[in-house]
């Protein structure tokens, strides 16, 4: 009974720090209307900033929280709210999303980059030199202590606030129509101020409460967020009062699994995807929501031409091939994932460009993918990869279902849950037997991986794995293009644009969800095995929720309904940032913001910006002498490189150079000749008259 | 021809019961008009009929089969079709596209591309074929909407304020529309606030006002409904 009342105590205090959390996510997403999933980040970033004033700098512990409370964290919620939201308020729930996560994945960054990740930061509890009291026979330090009484303060306050002030029925009322807010006099501008503030302001409480109990690593303590969600959750990211029962539920649940869990190796994971999988069960347990009507803007889906891809595809292959004759081992393993993370964001085109679907558990089924390879693939059997992708679009099926029922912010959270369960608690088990089966994931570690055989030829060089990632590239963008063209994309993007619609016509949302998760997870399965041929070894960190948010961010910039989006995004996530490194290795931290900074630019290009690429580079290929011209090039550079007269860089940088070259020549001879200004009184003189003339003129005398 | 007939249905929204035992039927080779003022539960009693809406009680029955608890898909399988008070147009297929996903969900798949052929032959928008139906005017939005549920062959088409956006040329072609889909055995419901089209075309009206059938007749009857008038124009 003591230990039962000792770990309940230990789960109020947690519950407490939950619930000042989840109430700010509550909050903000009340008032405006955006769930943030940067709102842990935050608290992560308070948390650091604190250490650095206390324990850094040897602040008093009063004044390192006033600075911290009420200047950083305010400060840090207007910045997001004008510079980072505010752009994209009016865009549609997911780009707010995209923004969110580009914070999060940006303000990790930015933490490893200040705080170096391999130095261990303890931070002192408060009053921890003050002996713990008891109640009863439970002890309770006065850092538990405190926590709780700041979530009752926190409560009353906001209770008091929101109910009681006109700023807070401000922001109540700002969430369900703006418009009609600002014609009452209200300002939903300075609502949205006012809950960013107080929302950054409680994340940055909770996170300063939460850190002296944990190790101070900023994705981690970013995603102790996960429990602050599920507590949302619970309040169905309305209620504060009932984000409070859910913070009570998960503290107490994570703290009685740490004192009554049984002891073996298959169970310190499930502790620590406790709240993952409470968040899972949470989002399904949500009553059914009615059938969505249509979005006030989506992205375009260009069909692709069949001619078109399969110049696309050859030109993927060619690539690869040139890569891989001009690169050296060590930049093979550096830029193969090129290909092979391009597959898995190709997985993106009709999971979240066609039909919707937002998952940020992509590369979680990549790394099933690597996994299955790893063991069934083990003697290069090609039916291993047919297995790989099999298991990987399974897993997809799965997550399916509960699509079904979530969808926007509560189906990427669902995707982000079971990202994390995978990551904590499944891909560290270790090997056990199904139906006498043995099934090893990672051996609690890293698992080898090789290539496979094909016709009799083991395919293990850093070369030929990257021709091969290439032609998979290319075979999965042909597959993905045939889809857009055919029955089953158009239902996707049916689906998307109205699923009231779809649905009245008979269109069955499971099965099209079913079959559109498994093909993405498979694709992306695919991928996973090919990033983990290329590797060599593989770990469940390199398919984390934490390093699959560059990858999305990445591909949503690249436009998710473009499918050159895969090699785009492979390219862009893996070429530029590696190349700067290489270049400059000071700048290896900064570098690793570029896919966050990208994100956040999304607000200029919402429809991507592979598109608005290809746009640029069409002239080029219009043009049969530039076009040969570059190919005439390409080969003799290619040749010299093979003869090892110039080095890779120098054919690299050579073929950029050259290609820009001619898509400038090449567009100035596309564009039409500008046609002299010939005054209005001699139209018909010295030019032909043209029929719109006669509409002109009335115009103009109409005018005037 | 299959005949729709909801008995007894009632929608509550919070404390406020958008339909009130409200039942309606209308036959295969008729059209059924449904008016009342804005918020009457017309779309509503639309959204229960399809399954995008649950009742808390009453009855669907499509062709004497009881479907209150069947999905909208399945619904669509046994000949319901309907159009939408908002568009619910697939904004980024074209108006090709658009029909075509409902010829192919329809009885008539082996053969969608001739049927998406006809039916724009039908209602004139050939020339739109290839046209994103975002760019379209409202009217032209409606029409295409009305084609997509026509390419599903429907037993029963329920539309919503078809007519809404379209100049009196437009509406009288549309009108002849529905009398020639009513000639082929069709059972057409029409919501629809143009009363000189409803009273044109509709063979049986049902007037709703704050969620209850407050009268049903011909429309020479109805026109001159003292409750109707009064639901319309007020007691004044």
């Amino acid at each position: 009974m003591d230990q039962f009342l000792t770990f309940g105590i230990v789960g109020l205090s947690t519950a407490a720090i939950y619930a000042v959390i989840g109430s700010g996510l509550v909050l903000t997403y009340t008032t405006t209307g955006v769930f943030n999933f940067a709102h842990g980040a935050a608290g992560m970033l308070s948390a650091f900033s604190y250490w650095q004033l206390t324990v850094g700098w040897g602040w008093p512990v009063p004044i390192a929280l006033a600075v911290v409370l009420l200047l950083l964290a305010p400060a840090f919620g207007l910045l997001v709210e004008r510079f980072i939201l505010r752009p994209v308020q009016a865009l549609g729930e997911a780009e707010r999303l995209v923004m969110t996560v580009a914070l999060l994945s940006g303000l990790i960054g930015v933490a490893r980059w200040i705080w170096d990740p391999n130095v261990a930061r303890p931070l002192p509890a408060f009053f921890d030199d003050r002996p713990p009291f008891h109640i009863g026979p439970a002890a309770v330090t006065w850092h538990q202590a405190i926590t709780m009484a700041v979530a009752v303060a926190v409560a009353i306050t906001l209770r008091l606030l929101l109910y009681r002030t006109r700023a807070g029925a401000e922001m109540r009322a700002t969430v369900d129509d703006r418009a009609l807010v600002g014609l009452t006099g209200a300002d939903p501008v300075r609502a949205n101020k006012a809950a960013w503030i107080l929302g950054t302001q409680l994340a940055a409480l909770g996170g300063i409460l939460i850190a002296p109990t944990v190790t101070l690593d900023a994705a981690q303590l970013s995603l102790l967020i996960v429990s602050a969600y599920t507590a949302a959750v619970f309040g169905r990211l309305r209620s504060v009062p009932l984000t409070f029962i859910g913070a009570v539920v998960i503290g107490c649940t994570e703290s009685y699994l740490t004192g009554y869990l049984p002891q073996n190796d298959y169970l310190p994971g499930l502790r620590l995807a406790a709240p993952a999988l409470l968040l899972f069960i949470a989002l399904l347990v949500f009553p059914h929501r009615r059938l969505r009507g249509r979005d006030r803007r989506l992205a375009p889906v260009p069909v692709p031409t069949a001619r078109g891809t399969l110049v696309f595809a050859a030109a993927t292959i060619a690539f690869g091939v040139v890569l891989a004759s001009v690169l050296g081992e060590a930049d093979l393993i550096t830029y193969g994932p090129i290909f092979s993370l391009g597959i898995v964001a190709l997985s993106y085109v009709p999971l979240t460009g066609y039909a919707g679907q937002i998952s940020l558990c992509q590369l979680s089924m990549a790394g099933i993918g690597a996994v299955v390879w790893a063991h069934f693939g083990a003697h290069g059997q090609l039916w291993a990869l047919g297995l790989a992708v099999l298991v990987a679009a399974v897993a997809g099926a799965l997550i399916a279902l509960p699509a079904l029922r979530l969808s926007g912010v509560y189906l990427a959270l669902g995707t982000a849950a079971f990202a994390v369960v995978l990551d904590r608690w499944i891909f560290t088990l270790p090997a056990f037997h199904v139906l006498g089966v043995e099934v090893a994931l990672f051996d609690q570690g890293s698992v080898e991986v090789t290539g496979p055989s094909l016709f009799g030829l083991r395919l293990d060089s850093g070369e030929e794995l990257m021709v091969l990632a290439a032609v998979c590239l290319a075979l999965a963008s042909v597959l993905v293009a045939a889809l857009r063209r055919g029955r089953f994309g158009r239902r996707l993007i049916a689906l998307r644009d109205s699923e009231a619609a779809y649905a009245t016509l008979g269109g069955n949302l499971l099965f099209a969800k079913v079959l559109v998760f498994s093909l993405a997870s498979g694709i992306a399965g695919l991928g996973g095995a090919l990033y983990g041929m290329q590797q060599r070894a593989i770990t469940p960190d390199q398919f984390n929720l934490i390093a699959g948010l560059p990858l999305f961010l990445v591909a949503v910039i690249g436009g998710l309904g473009a499918v050159g989006n895969g090699l785009f995004t492979g390219t862009a996530l893996i070429g530029p940032t590696n190349a700067l490194i290489t270049l400059a290795p000071s700048l290896q931290n900064p570098v690793a913001l570029l896919p966050a900074l990208a994100g956040m630019g999304l607000g200029k290009n919402p429809d991507g910006i592979a598109a608005h690429f290809r746009h640029q580079w069409e002239p080029l290929g219009r043009d049969r002498i530039a076009r040969t011209a570059l190919l005439a090039w390409l080969a003799t550079a290619w040749l010299l490189r093979l003869g090892d007269l110039i080095d890779g860089w120098t054919f690299l940088g050579g073929a950029l150079v050259v290609a820009v070259a001619l898509r400038t020549w090449a567009s100035a001879r596309q564009a039409p000749a500008a046609e002299p200004e010939i005054p209005v009184e001699w139209w018909g003189v010295r030019r032909d008259w043209r029929p719109e003339d006669e509409e002109v003129l009335a115009r103009g005398v109409a005018a005037s | 021809m299959a005949s729709l007939r909801v008995s007894g249905v009632t929608v509550s929204f919070g404390g406020n019961r958008a339909l009130d035992g409200v039942g309606m039927t209308a036959e295969p080779g008729r059209i059924t008009g449904l008016i009342g003022p804005n918020g009457a539960g017309k779309s509503t009693l639309f959204d229960v009929a399809t399954g995008l809406r649950r009742p808390s009680s009453g009855r669907v029955h499509l062709d004497g089969r009881d479907v209150t608890r069947m999905r909208p898909s399945a619904r669509a399988k046994c000949g319901l079709a309907r159009t939408f008070q908002r568009l619910e147009l697939f904004g980024r297929l074209s108006v090709h596209d658009n029909l075509l996903v409902a010829a192919e969900l329809g009885p008539e798949r082996p053969r969608a591309a001739g049927v998406v052929k006809e039916i724009l032959d039908r209602l004139g928008l050939t020339g739109l074929a290839d046209t994103a139906p975002d760019t379209l005017p409202t009217g032209v939005g409606r029409l295409v909407e009305v084609g997509r549920a026509l390419a599903l062959r429907p037993k029963v088409l329920l539309l919503d304020e078809p007519a809404a956006g379209q100049d009196a040329e437009e509406t009288e072609r549309f009108a002849a529309l529905l009398r020639s889909l009513a000639d082929d055995g069709t059972a057409v419901v029409l919501v629809e606030h143009d009363m000189s089209l409803v009273m044109s075309v509709c063979d049986d009206v049902y007037v709703l006002d704050l969620g209850k059938v407050i009268a049903v007749g011909p429309p020479e009857v109805i026109r001159n409904d003292e409750t109707v008038l009064a639901a319309y124009l007020g007691d004044a």
